[in-house]
């Protein structure tokens, strides 16, 4: 009598998202405001959608190249040029991917060897240390610290960096913290990169909701051109999660290794989406623009909600999260989550869930609407009442 | 000033402190903003966007295109005003195209709504036809979708 297959040491050893995890307590609940969403709470705008149906209609049902649809990376490569000043051959320079995750799956393989690392500043995404361990690499993690703005600073990068160091991995605006990199921040970084020969996989995708200050390519410092793969993709900007459509753009020696396996792993990003999202570009950026507009307001009466109730907040100036402070109160990141979940009925993704050095922390995201996010507001309020006279009692 | 009129646009119930939040300004500045939209009368009234059709059926609305008489000097201008002045006519456009104005006229019932056609506007000095159409359902008012909506399709909790 055996039991299932083995399975491989890699999936054994990858660890269960945090998110995951907290998802499982959450199913089941009712009247749960959930500030746990990482993404838009706009459904993609109609134009686009009209786009993708007039497709179908026409019958482009079928695969594009590898690369995607040549109209598309022409509309990207104008994109990138006309807003981060960065050109890109649409031929040889762009690939089109199932989402930003894909890329960054394609990239992690394309790169590593067993052993070499990836570093990656944290709290961050939750598939960023995953692409690297399911590439068979280690990632090697910066914690990056409220104090400065959870900025990556270049001493800690040049901590980190090691004969075996491949990549360094970031993504600015940031999810989870919503901090962002000045041009000024970023230069610092480079000259790292520079100095040790290190490639800068960039992770853009919440470029354009950028509240306050400008953003930076990665690519359009100088001397970075040549070794900065830049992703960036629509799930966020144009509230498009749903259609799994993302891209990079680098030196075609990269891109070519990452068509590689994204020949053999999806063939092609899905059609359809590809044709929304040639529509996105070329006459989404009113729709886009409301968006951000919207999220900005948010953003402000959250922020400063948090910090009125007693968790302070540093201002998060891009992406769609605020990741107050919570650790003063007495609790975990986790049980401050699991408490609130469950006496206040408010789903907010304990810090950790983004690396370690997100504890005493929680991300919420604000792409709430404003009534649920006051709601919200008047719950978490209650509940820190609730633990200061615990806290309280227990002193006296 | 845009931003004040775009978010009482929504919801004209939002507070001036939570405008100032939002925009990131000064509350004194948006005061003075509210004071001068009021008294330069940019904001007509605030009102609540109703769905009637929700609440019972004891009211219908016409789209009622009228061809008029233009009078020299004034245009459609005296025509216009004395439709407007019925207490029925919801709403009240000069047009391009066939007709010349588009009268939204509101009545109790489908029989109202023909006697104040029959009885009120054509025999007003100046109209010359009217065609009506009465509205069966309403999809879309005021930039606001009224059927229910398809809700919020995400997971509680997501990367
Ligand atoms: C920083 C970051 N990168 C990438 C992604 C994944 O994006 P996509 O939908 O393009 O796969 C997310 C989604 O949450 C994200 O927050």
């Amino acid at each position: 009598m055996s039991g299932p297959p083995r399975l491989s040491k890699m999936v054994q050893n990858l660890p269960p998202s945090g998110i995951r995890e907290f998802f499982d307590l959450v199913i089941g609940m009712d009247d749960v405001i959930s500030l746990g969403v990482g993404e838009p709470d706009f459904v993609t705008p109609w134009h686009i959608c009209d786009a993708a149906i007039a497709a179908m209609r026409r019958g482009m049902t079928s695969y594009t190249s590898n690369l995607g649809l040549m109209e598309l990376r022409e509309a990207i490569a104008a994109d990138m040029q006309r807003r981060w000043g960065v050109a890109y051959r649409p031929e040889t320079q762009i690939i089109v991917t199932v989402g930003v995750s894909e890329g960054l799956d394609l990239v992690m393989r394309a790169l590593l060897d067993p052993g070499d690392e990836v570093i990656v500043p944290e709290p961050c995404f939750v598939a960023y240390r995953a692409a690297v361990l399911m590439a068979g690499g280690i990632p090697v993690t910066i914690a990056t610290r409220e104090a400065d703005e959870f900025r990556l600073l270049p001493d800690d990068l040049e901590a980190a960096i090691t004969p075996r160091t491949r990549a360094l991995l970031i993504g600015y605006p940031n999810n989870p913290t919503g901090a962002t990199m000045s041009r000024e921040d970023l230069l610092a970084i480079a000259k790292v990169c520079s100095e040790h020969d290190v490639l800068v996989l960039s992770d853009e995708i919440y470029a354009l909701l950028t509240y306050e200050g400008q953003h930076t390519c990665f690519a359009s410092l100088p001397d970075m051109y040549e070794r900065t793969l830049v992703f960036n993709g629509f799930s966020k900007a144009y509230a498009m999660t749903g259609w799994r459509l993302g891209y990079a753009c680098g030196p075609e020696y990269l891109i070519d290794a990452l068509n590689r396996l994204h020949a053999y792993t999806v063939m092609c990003a899905p059609v359809s989406a590809q044709v929304a999202a040639t529509e996105a570009l070329r006459h989404g950026d009113g729709d886009m623009q409301r968006m951000v507009a919207e999220y900005d307001q948010r953003r402000r009466l959250f922020v400063k909600g948090l910090n009125d109730i007693g968790l302070p907040c540093f201002m998060p100036r891009g992406a769609f999260y605020a990741f107050p402070r919570v650790g003063h109160l007495g609790l975990t990141s986790k049980e401050f989550s699991r408490r609130l979940l469950f006496e206040q009925k408010v789903a907010a993704v304990p810090g950790t869930a983004f690396g370690a050095c997100g504890e005493g922390h929680l991300r919420c995201t604000y792409a709430t609407g404003m009534q649920q996010l006051k709601e919200a507001l008047d719950r978490m309020g209650r509940f820190v009442d609730t633990l200061r006279q615990e806290g309280a009692s227990a002193a006296s | 000033m845009l931003d004040v009129l775009r978010i009482l646009e929504q919801d004209g119930r939002v507070p001036a402190a939570e405008i100032a939040t939002r925009l990131g300004r000064p509350l004194e500045e948006i005061q003075q903003a509210l004071a001068e939209i009021e008294a330069r009368q940019l904001i007509v009234s605030y009102g609540a966007l109703v769905n009637w059709e929700k609440v019972s059926d004891d009211r219908v609305y016409a789209f009622i295109s009228v061809e008029a008489e233009p009078e020299h000097g004034r245009g459609f201008d005296t025509v216009a005003d004395h439709i407007s002045r019925f207490p029925e006519v919801h709403s009240l456009y000069l047009m391009s195209g066939t007709a010349d104005l588009q009268v939204v006229v509101e009545g109790n019932d489908f029989r109202a709504i023909a006697r104040f056609v029959a009885e009120k506007l054509a025999p007003v000095p100046g109209v010359r036809s009217t065609s009506t159409s009465f509205v069966l359902k309403t999809y879309k008012a005021e930039g606001r979708l009224l059927a229910e909506s398809g809700g919020d399709h995400r997971l509680a909790v997501t990367p």
